[in-house]
């Protein structure tokens, strides 16, 4: 989906694409724990009948959630920020040991422009951790290059049965703006 | 003490009776062998890690399966560290899945530690608290057989903590097999591999 801001110079809608390419592979399933990276898909998943939105208390119970359902025949994603992967850690041995697909979107902190230094450790090493718990990882810097590596992770979770996730950069989402309410 | 305490063998046995096309699903440890204990079959899945994950793998087949009936088996320990999922499972309320709780107040796998439940947590009333339809504490085989048939009704998100003692059973153990269970149980319900 193509946008046109007023300088007039057409930009890619990244937020809509992620809703979009899930849906192009068949996601019956939306968990999450909220984040504003996140917003948009979050949106189009609620008000999606055939999709179930799922919010959860603490990120592992995606893992869970999402391999229940692929028992049950359905395809999912989950949707969360990267310090949630922390959270992740231990329970993505089901995946592991049962080779369940598993598709993560993850919206990154502490990699660029980060001004709670609280979200440094485990942002900076988000996909480090991933790697050693068997997930295939994707990082996205650019609007271009959303669209085709949430392609190919979902490929390769859902025809492959792998562990895969793409990773938001904030130079891609954008500083945060911490004085918003002011 | 002269009355008897229900014995977790005797209540998956029972849980599990003509069992029909129910999905259970088990967390580690004892539930797994007892349930495993009670017949093996190609609707089980059985957990031997991801601790805490034994009732949001029976919400995701839950959310998946509506036609079916789905029992998640676990015991308070697993249960504790998935509580905030009853959160989660709630707010989805699927009115096909029945969370048992075999409670005896313990760490069995870990050698009878006390847990949370020991010390006087009431996890039926933290399921109650959350909005589940249907709670309860269950102490006596009569329990366990209305459980039984609520578990196959499918009209409501259920929750019941068992009340057993402490005995260790006979380890009766499923496979390990993470990939040839999931796929087993994917075949059952009319999947087919990728």
């Amino acid at each position: 989906m193509l946008q046109t801001p007023s300088h007039g110079v057409p930009s890619i809608d990244w937020k809509a694409q992620i809703y979009e390419v899930l849906k192009e592979f068949d996601v019956k399933h939306a968990a999450y724990v909220p984040d504003a990276g996140h917003s948009t898909a979050i949106e189009r998943f609620a008000e999606d009948e055939a999709v179930h939105s799922v919010v959860l208390t603490t990120e592992e119970e995606g893992i869970g959630y999402l391999a229940g359902a692929w028992l049950g025949g359905d395809r999912g994603v989950l949707l969360l920020q990267s310090s949630g992967v922390g959270n992740c850690i231990n329970t993505l041995a089901l995946q592991v040991c049962a080779r369940f697909p598993l598709l993560m979107v993850v919206t990154m902190r502490g990699d660029w422009a980060e001004f709670n230094q609280w979200q440094n450790p485990m942002g900076q090493v988000t996909e480090a951790a991933l790697n050693l718990m068997g997930v295939r990882t994707w990082r996205a810097e650019k609007a271009e290059e959303v669209e085709g590596l949430l392609r190919g992770a979902a490929t390769m979770a859902f025809e492959g049965d792998q562990a895969c996730a793409v990773l938001l950069s904030q130079q891609l989402i954008g500083k945060k703006e911490w004085n918003k309410a002011k | 003490m002269t009355s008897a305490l229900l014995n977790r063998r005797d209540v998956v046995a029972e849980l599990l009776k003509d069992r029909g096309d129910l999905i259970v699903t088990t967390g580690l440890g004892s539930p797994s062998y007892d349930v495993m204990a009670a017949g093996d079959h190609d609707r089980n899945y059985y957990l031997w890690a991801a601790m805490g994950s034994a009732a949001t793998v029976g919400l995701g087949l839950a959310m998946s399966r509506p036609q079916d009936s789905v029992l998640v088996v676990t015991g308070d320990g697993e249960m504790l560290m998935g509580m905030g999922a009853l959160a989660t499972i709630a707010v989805q309320a699927p009115r096909n899945l029945t969370i048992a709780v075999l409670d005896n107040g313990h760490y069995g796998e870990t050698g009878m530690q006390r847990s949370h439940a020991g010390h006087g947590i009431e996890l039926d009333r933290v399921a109650q608290s959350v909005n589940f339809d249907w709670t309860a504490r269950i102490t006596d085989m009569a329990g366990v057989q209305d459980l039984h048939a609520r578990i196959h009704a499918k009209n409501a998100l259920n929750f019941a903590a068992i009340t057993i003692d402490v005995a260790e059973e006979e380890r009766v153990l499923p496979s390990r097999d993470g990939v040839y269970i999931k796929n087993r149980v994917r075949a059952a319900l009319g999947q087919t591999s990728f």
